[in-house]
């Protein structure tokens, strides 16, 4: 790594560190005021009682109501998107079956496309469907959040807050505003924002070249704030118009970042202890650094397999040595690792270079990122699943202390342990088998384009992304055919509903409970102790689930390639 | 009675032949995680029987890894006998005091004798001196002495009387002196003694609130598990690697937790049993477990805190009476008087006076509610002593003013002033102060460590009230308290999400003891008061609770570090059995053995052999239980972490090698 590298790298996290904490704060406001004017009108014309507090199975209910028909609306205008009009290409509908992909896709936040962006979509698709889900997506996962930290904080109660409320109060007053200003920045920048559909350009050697372009830099900054993913072209960030300068590149890793680093922030503030925030921001961050530094290292390790074939992969003043393949050279390896790395690990699923031409040790970092999914994860939904992994390791902890565990000042018993566990399951079960089935059926199978670990560990990633809500692709798996479009179609679901509803069971659990205060016997949840010990569970954890697919897929590609072997 | 049961021979094969009935999958279904680990071994000895019909060279291998799966089970289940038989050993020895006793039974005028063992609830009945109580009972009528050795193993005699807290009495002990007639306050079955064996025989062990979250935990992680395992074939399948069940079978068992859910009973059993072996006997598993939890300790002051009564501590006299006048006038004054104060104050006074030898013609003036005062009539003319505003009112004039502040000077430092007078005239002033038991300084400045707060309950004045509590080390005092104040105080930190254990005697304890989480009854008290707690103390120590509560802790302590040494052992086990799986295939991940195991077949063997080696290794450690520190929870957790966290995931990784070593050595490869 040369100097250039760590400028980049530490202007890049400094400005979220430096970020965070500030967007946790206002969050927090957010959720500790009263309704504002604007929101009243909102509630009043939509015909919503935001004041009336639920209990969990009412907010669950909503919530999952309330998206079902966002899915069916969302599914009908891809799939009628032939009759509907802003079609002046008249591009057909989608099939049924990536329409339903699709729809499920972009409401639960994860973004996965089936579909290729700019060929198949109009712009009324682009706008209607995509976009309106983006925001679905993203609020409800924030909404869930904030009544999952309501099981913390309250005491003695039924109710976990208000759905649409939550749903609403985070979309006007943090991420419309922070998306409009960013969609302005991003056309400056060169990104079209346009109802054409079409411009025709002169190449250099003369001949006529149809660019397609649309209303890009609204989805653009949506896609990145709302940790989304789906990009309006099929080359994502890395087609020159979703991402045209290097200042848009960090831009980008910024809107990704800016959010989710804040929640744990934010979730230090609405509990009233900052410290036990900020605890859980290191968790988060350390392991998120973790990941880079991999990334980094795989990324400027030289291909020993193109090194026989006398490829010139050392570092210059002109070229990015190591693994470039892949990559744009506008950005170089410093940009795409830390890109990759923030898309991966806070679950947008927008990238940069191709996933598929990491090498195999950055892939591994993508796999665990998906597999915890929680440093710092999706919108909302990934602080949340850390506390379903800190209450857990808080339990098996906590014994070794001599009391009943206890998480900030909630016992945990075999209620929570239940819901937490449950919980937990739904990765392992989603990811692991639908892999399985995949590798055996040979409707999975006949997608496979690569042969040996690597056509292994692309199927795996898609079914990791898919239940991690996460929406990157690693490619060379063609995932168009209707087996994948259904069967991830319905794993973005269940991945997405089947871990949350038991967290949402969770909050209404600690919500009832009495609030115990602390003594000296307590385990304190806020110290260096605690990093060390949700850090070592996590990472055991995810290493006992995943150890044989992690060994069949990058660890044997990586040793393969040491030792020269190709498949 | 021998309360330290060791483990022998007897016991251990006792507990191997009841590890074997417990095979039976109707009764190991309770245990989930080692129920699929029956699973396992009846898979592998079916393809055992299979490999022998068919000769596909796989034979030896399935076969030991059945054996192994068996021994694991077999572990597992010896761990639980030998807790239960340990128990039941104690109770045996508990029922070996018991013998056929006959009962005179009082109906009416007429009395009969009946067999002991059919009084029923109500009944009354008679002893006699020499007589084995029949059942347990609350005296109606009489007061005896009662040797109660074969219940508590204390010798010296305790004495039981009608009406006050001290009118319980237990099965099984024996009148010394005095007759008593006695209510039988439970059916037959019923008693505390049957209670008490059946719960050591665990025949009605309930699992405890933390246990059934672990086990909760424990299947989750059997699932997740499951789901690994279960997917290897189709991932084996597409990367070209054979895969054995009998392989599979093995690495499933090796992940799931079955060291820590082999030994999660007996844990649960062991901790009873410590809390019995230390004269507790608890009426339910959850009542030990809840006393690890607890945030606040109510205890009474007379009794637990101080000794029963106050003792001279100083003679003060007044000007112009010389020590010696003083210390005479307080030694006739206290003369003729039995109570524990006047004794002391007699030894006090005798150490400051040359002679001894009462005086002829005393008069005994006993105290009376109406002077409350006390002393004699006698040659050196009228002396008594008394509180201050008795004396006063006995004198008539006001203290001189020295007189006065020596008396507030002590009722401020929590003692007590007796004024000692000689023909009405002030010759000083005796000290009387609370004497705390020794020791306890130190327990409370543990239970501190442990977050417990001490809070001492006591009818004193505030001043005396603040002064015990400062030189007992206690964390806070309610003065002036009257019975009905302690069941508000529990109520109302309740309230705040505090458990609260106390300890009692009295009938007009037993409201707060049934409201307090943890209430620890003493054996000696009123029927009422052992009904209404969760625990009994067969020394009647109050201060037991503290011990209690290590016990609690301990218990938890134990649960929590097992089952992180359990699953942190899976690190190794993954590193022994997948290589194992794929090197053949792949031989550039030999790098992953890193224990450099000699084949596939001794690696998984060793990985099989070392997880249900664990088991016994382990099992002294589970009935023992992990050491208490009252270190702070920060330091308990560090220290335990790194023994059975960090130590988990390197321990199976030298014990694995080992055994591979072995078999090497036996040329199993």
């Amino acid at each position: 790594m040369i100097a250039n590298d760590w400028i980049q790298i530490l202007v890049s996290l400094g400005l979220i560190v430096l970020i965070a904490p500030l967007v946790g704060r206002y969050l927090a406001w957010i959720y500790q005021s009263s309704h504002l004017g604007v929101e009243r009108k909102l509630y009043r014309l939509l015909g919503l009682d935001a004041d009336r507090e639920m209990g969990w199975k009412e907010y669950a209910t909503t919530l999952v109501v309330s998206n079902g028909f966002f899915f069916v609306a969302g599914y009908l205008v891809l799939w009628a998107q032939g009759s509907l009009p802003l079609n002046p290409r008249h591009l057909p509908s989608l099939s049924p079956e990536v329409a339903f992909n699709t729809a499920a896709s972009f409401v639960t936040n994860t973004n996965w496309q089936a579909y290729a962006g700019e060929a198949q979509l109009s712009n009324l698709s682009q706008m209607l469907a995509i976009t309106f889900l983006m925001f679905v997506g993203a609020n409800t996962g924030l909404a869930s959040l904030v009544a999952i930290i309501r099981g913390f904080i309250r005491e003695g109660t039924q109710t976990i807050g208000n759905f649409w409320a939550d749903f609403f109060r985070f979309f006007i007053r943090a991420f419309l505003p922070l998306c409009f200003v960013m969609a302005l920045v991003h056309a400056e920048q060169g990104t079209p924002q346009t109802l054409k559909t079409t411009v025709t350009a002169r190449t250099l050697e003369g001949a006529q070249q149809t660019l397609v372009v649309g209303p890009v830099a609204s989805l653009e900054s949506l896609k990145n704030l709302g940790t989304n993913g789906g990009g309006f072209y099929n080359a994502n960030g890395a087609h020159p118009y979703e991402t045209p300068t290097p200042l848009t590149n960090t831009l980008e890793f910024l809107e990704m970042g800016v959010f989710t680093f804040s929640l744990p922030f934010f979730f230090g503030r609405m509990i009233g202890r900052p410290r036990q925030g900020q605890v859980f921001f290191v968790v988060i961050f350390a392991l998120y650094l973790a990941g880079l530094g991999v990334i980094e290292y795989s990324e400027k390790m030289p291909n020993p397999l193109l090194a026989a074939a006398a490829v010139n992969q050392q570092t210059s003043p002109l070229l990015d040595g190591g693994n470039m393949e892949g990559k744009e050279t506008r950005f170089g390896i410093t940009q795409t690792s830390l890109f990759s790395n923030t898309t991966i690990a806070a679950t947008t699923g927008a990238v940069d270079g191709a996933m598929d031409s990491m090498n195999p040790l950055a892939v591994l970092v993508y796999l665990v990122h998906m597999f915890l999914n929680e440093e710092p994860g999706g919108k909302g939904v990934g602080f949340a699943g850390l506390l379903k992994e800190a209450i857990l390791a808080i339990f098996l902890a906590g014994l070794m202390v001599g009391r009943t565990p206890e998480f900030l000042g909630k016992k945990i018993e075999s209620r929570e342990i239940k819901l937490a566990a449950l919980s937990l399951l739904v990765t392992p079960l989603l990811v692991l088998w639908l892999t399985g089935l995949s590798l055996v059926l040979p409707a999975g199978k006949s997608s496979i384009d690569n042969p040996g670990p690597h056509g292994f560990m692309e199927v795996l990633y898609a079914f990791a992304s898919g239940n991690a809500n996460n929406g990157s692709a690693m490619a060379g798996l063609n995932v168009s055919t209707p087996y994948y479009a259904i069967v991830i179609g319905l794993e973005m679901l269940l991945g997405r509903f089947l871990p949350l509803l038991p967290l949402l069971a969770l909050a209404g659990s600690l919500a009832r409970k009495k609030t115990h205060p602390e003594n000296a016997g307590t385990f304190r949840t806020d110290t260096p102790l605690f990093v060390i010990l949700l850090l070592g569970f996590m990472v055991l954890f995810a290493a006992l689930t995943f150890f044989p697919p992690l060994i069949l897929g990058p660890i044997l590609e990586h040793l393969s390639l040491i030792h020269g072997i190709a498949f | 009675m021998k309360k330290k049961i060791l483990i022998d021979m007897k016991m251990i094969r006792k507990a191997s032949v009841r590890s074997l009935s417990m095979l039976n999958p109707l009764t190991l279904v309770k245990n989930p995680v080692m129920f699929v680990v029956e699973a396992g071994s009846v898979l592998t000895t079916a393809m055992t029987i299979y490999a022998l019909i068919q000769h596909n060279g796989e034979q030896l291998f399935t076969a030991t890894i059945s054996v192994w799966l068996w021994l694991t089970i077999g572990f597992a289940n010896f761990a639980e006998a030998l807790a239960e038989i340990q128990g039941k050993a104690q109770a045996e020895n508990l029922r070996s005091t018991r013998s056929d006793t006959v009962a005179r039974l009082v109906t009416g005028d007429v009395v009969q004798e009946i067999p002991g063992n059919t009084l029923k609830k109500g009944d009354l009945f008679l002893v006699e001196p020499g007589d084995i109580l029949p059942t347990d009972g609350e005296i109606v009528e009489g007061v005896a002495s009662i040797d109660e050795s074969a219940i508590t193993g204390e010798s010296a005699p305790v004495i039981r009387e009608a009406g006050g807290d001290r009118s319980g009495v237990t099965g099984g002990t024996r009148v010394l002196a005095g007759k008593l007639k006695v209510m039988v306050s439970s059916n037959p079955g019923e008693t505390f003694l049957d209670r008490m064996i059946s719960l050591v025989e665990g025949a009605t062990r309930q699992k405890s609130p933390n246990e059934i979250a672990l086990t909760i935990l424990l299947i989750g992680l059997t699932l997740i598990f499951l789901f690994v395992v279960a997917a290897l074939p189709a991932f084996s399948a597409y990367a070209g690697v054979p895969s054995s069940p009998t392989v599979l079978i093995a690495l499933l068992v090796c992940l799931i937790p079955t060291t820590i859910a082999g030994l999660l009973p007996a844990i649960g059993i062991a901790g009873i049993d410590r809390a019995f072996r230390a004269n507790v006997i608890a009426k339910s598993g959850k009542a030990v477990e809840v006393a690890g939890d607890i945030d606040i300790l109510l205890l009474d002051k007379t009794g637990t805190i101080t000794f029963g009564n106050r003792q001279a501590v100083q003679l003060l006299p007044a000007e112009g009476v010389s020590e010696e006048e003083m210390a005479r006038a307080s030694w006739l004054s206290s003369l003729s008087d039995d109570t524990p104060e006047g004794k002391s104050i007699v030894t006090l006074a005798t150490t400051r006076l040359p002679s001894s030898t009462p005086p002829e013609g005393l008069l005994s003036i006993p105290f009376t509610p109406e002077t409350r005062m006390s002393g004699v009539d006698g040659p050196e003319g009228e002396i008594r002593k008394g509180a201050d505003d008795a004396v006063q009112k006995y004198i008539g004039s006001a203290f001189p003013s020295a007189v006065s502040e020596i008396i507030s000077k002590i009722a401020g430092s929590g003692g007590t002033p007796l004024v000692v007078t000689q023909n009405k005239k002030v010759m000083g002033v005796i000290h009387l102060k609370d004497v705390i038991k020794p020791g306890l300084k130190e327990r409370f400045e543990r239970l501190r460590k442990m977050g417990v707060t001490t809070v001492m309950v006591t009818g004193d004045n505030p001043l005396t009230a603040r002064a015990i509590a400062q030189e007992a080390g206690l964390d806070d005092f309610v003065a002036q308290a009257k019975p009905e104040d302690k069941m508000q105080l529990i109520k109302k930190e309740q309230e705040k999400g505090r458990l609260v254990a106390m300890t009692g005697d009295g009938t007009n304890d037993a409201p707060s003891l049934a409201q307090a989480d943890v209430a620890l009854a003493m054996n000696s008290g009123t029927q009422a008061a052992k009904e209404a707690g969760n625990m009994v103390d067969l020394d009647s120590d109050p201060t037991k609770i503290i011990e209690v509560v290590e016990i609690g802790k301990q218990l938890l302590i134990t649960r929590g570090a097992l089952t992180t040494f359990s699953i942190a052992n899976d690190v190794a086990k993954y590193f022994a059995i997948l290589p194992a799986m794929f090197v053949v295939t792949y031989p550039q991940l030999r790098v992953l053995n890193v224990m450099n195991l000699a084949t596939p077949v001794s690696a998984v063997t060793s990985a099989i052999i070392f997880n249900a080696l664990i088991i016994p290794a382990l099992i002294p450690l589970a009935l023992k239980g992990v050491r208490y520190r009252p270190v702070g929870a920060s330091a308990l957790l560090r220290r335990n972490l790194l023994i059975y966290g960090l130590g988990g995931i390197l321990v199976p990784f030298i014990g694995i090698k080992i055994i591979d070593m072995f078999l090497v050595m036996l040329h199993f490869t």
